[in-house]
């Protein structure tokens, strides 16, 4: 009598390499570390909720009904935006399979020739003419794959990200090609709903003060002293970052390409990808297609055992791949050099270099794979 | 070396997918190729158009050609920036994107026309030939992978699992 194995249907998202960490069985991918995501969302639930128990009651009364209305609406859409953003695949490009790590390998090895003994051999580049611009490719040691232009690996996810622009703790996830508009809609949301707190705030201590008193006031409605200080700190930093992912949207450029300096003008470089119209820009970056997410998380794993039970059931996107997707690629034929990808530079990815809680100052991580550029490597890992 | 089963002419659908199971089954994985991205045009997806060395002896280049091409135009489709993407992209902005919830993006629709044009191109062109194309989306959006498969049956006239030699390199 054989015996009959149940087991468990194994899902995709459970066997990707990489650092992240998946909720609701892979429906929520999120970077590793989410201690900073998690003070966001205190700030922005904390600093509302005390304006709709303070402030409100006030301003319906006294000025309008639909003051406290809109407030709801700015927070509910601030809240979709930072979830959609946090949540979402950001656009992470599948390491290579075996087979094609080994074609690339030895695409490399005919393009290189022969190296003579002891010498190193050349780096990895694949050089592609794009708009009349030379853009170079690198090769990713960790992914085995020639990164498409504009892709980048993030150190501290560890995947490499298409149109990567950096990473932030604020959300706790990678900004790339798939959750760019997200964030950039989160910032420009964020920024009004801070306005507009702030605003109300000072006129609802003005009407107040003008009957019982200042000091009374701040007494009757002590939550307003903590939002006003949020709110002043906060303003300064993400409407300064809103304004800057505005300036790189109207310019379609990354923030990583911005702080490498790509497409500075030196040596007579140019944007390749710039429509050089401000307004074909913004609608190609914030209404462009909505791009599908190429990991296939909630994708059932194709067991090869003859006793599983999940052999028989069809996957949800059927693999015509008959290898297994592994965690590990084959060794490739020419020994790794070291790989450039290890040395990432970490602009202090710690959350409490930050003296504002909520301030969203420059990106704190940007991954780098320049050898020349790259400082220390991340000590958060 | 011709595949397992005579070319189709118009044949039935149902012997023509038998066929592509029995090419799993019967025969062997020989060899893969990928097709590289063509970034020529900047980051939308499209594939190189040239023919690989190791696909000379087992189909026409004006078939494989066709299939790219097409291939090509819908993922064009897929990514066309106009008033369809503009007014998909503001209703969705308006309903803070909660609409993906319950509609399809241009784009998902796309990739199930480009799922069905794969397995009607395996199933009539290339299983006949003992070639298999993997969507490109199983691969990450990166490469055309196309499996090459050896007759089991047949005597030890097949290329085996010989490495190629870079001749598709740039």
């Amino acid at each position: 009598m054989s015996a009959v194995m149940i087991t468990r249907k194994v899902r995709k998202w459970e066997k990707l390499p990489g650092k992240n960490t998946f909720c609701c069985d892979g429906r929520v991918m999120m970077a590793r570390q989410k201690g900073v995501f998690y003070l966001t969302l205190f700030l922005i639930v904390g600093t509302c909720s005390l304006f709709f128990a303070f402030e409100c009651p006030y301003l319906a009364v006294h000025l309008s009904p639909t003051i406290p209305v809109f407030a709801a609406l700015l927070f509910l859409f601030v809240m979709a935006m930072l979830l959609r953003t946090s949540f979402s695949d950001p656009g992470v490009l599948p390491r290579a399979l075996p087979e094609e790590a080994t074609f690339i390998e030895m695409e490399i090895e005919a393009a290189n020739g022969n190296v003579p003994a002891g010498q190193r051999p050349p780096p990895r580049i694949r050089n592609v003419q794009i708009n009349n611009q030379i853009v170079k490719l690198k090769y990713c040691y960790t992914c085995k794959i020639f990164r498409p232009p504009r892709a980048s690996h993030c150190s501290i996810c560890d995947n490499c990200v298409d149109r990567f622009d950096h990473h932030c703790p604020w959300v706790g996830n990678c900004v790339g090609k798939r959750n760019y508009r997200y964030f950039y809609l989160f910032t420009l949301s964020l920024s009004l709903l801070t306005i507009y707190i702030f605003t109300f705030d000072i006129v609802h201590v003005v009407m107040r003060s003008v009957d019982n008193g200042f000091l009374s006031t701040l007494k009757e409605t002590p939550g307003t002293v903590l939002e006003v200080l949020v709110c002043f700190f906060t303003l300064w930093s993400v409407v300064g970052l809103t304004g800057f992912h505005t300036y790189l949207i109207s310019l379609n450029q990354t923030t990583n390409e911005d702080i490498k300096g790509s497409w500075s003008g030196k040596n007579r470089v140019q944007n390749p990808y710039s429509h050089k119209n401000i307004l074909k820009n913004c609608c190609e970056v914030l209404c462009g297609p909505t791009y599908p997410s190429v990991l296939d998380r909630r994708g059932v794993m194709q067991e090869d055992s003859p006793v599983s039970a999940a052999s028989a059931a069809p996957s949800s996107s059927s693999s015509t791949n008959p290898v297994p997707q592994t965690t590990k690629t084959t060794a490739p034929l020419i020994p790794n050099e070291h790989t450039p990808d290890e040395a990432k530079p970490s602009i202090a990815a710690s959350p409490k270099e930050e003296h504002s809680p909520d301030t969203k100052g420059p990106p704190l991580a940007s991954p780098e794979t320049d050898v020349e550029t790259s400082i220390a490597k991340d000590k958060t890992h | 070396m011709q595949g397992l089963v005579p070319t189709a002419t118009d044949g039935n659908m149902a012997t023509e997918f038998h066929n592509l199971q029995e090419l799993r089954h019967s025969a062997s994985l020989a060899n893969k190729v990928f097709i590289q991205r063509d970034y020529s045009e900047g980051t939308t997806c499209k594939f190189q158009t040239k023919f690989p060395s190791e696909l000379e002896s087992r189909i026409e280049r004006t078939l494989f050609e066709d299939t790219v091409k097409t291939l090509n135009n819908y993922y064009a489709e897929a990514e066309k920036i106009g008033g369809q993407s503009y007014l998909e992209g503001c209703l969705a902005c308006a309903t803070a994107y909660l609409i993906f919830l319950c509609m399809e993006t241009r784009y998902e629709k796309v990739l199930k026309k480009i799922a069905k044009y794969i397995q009607e191109q395996n199933e009539k062109i290339y299983a006949p030939r003992g070639l298999l194309i993997t969507d490109p989306i199983e691969r990450g959006m990166r490469v055309i992978e196309i499996s090459i498969y050896e007759d089991r049956g047949s005597s030890g006239s097949s290329s085996g699992s010989s490495s190629v030699s870079g001749s598709t390199a740039r």
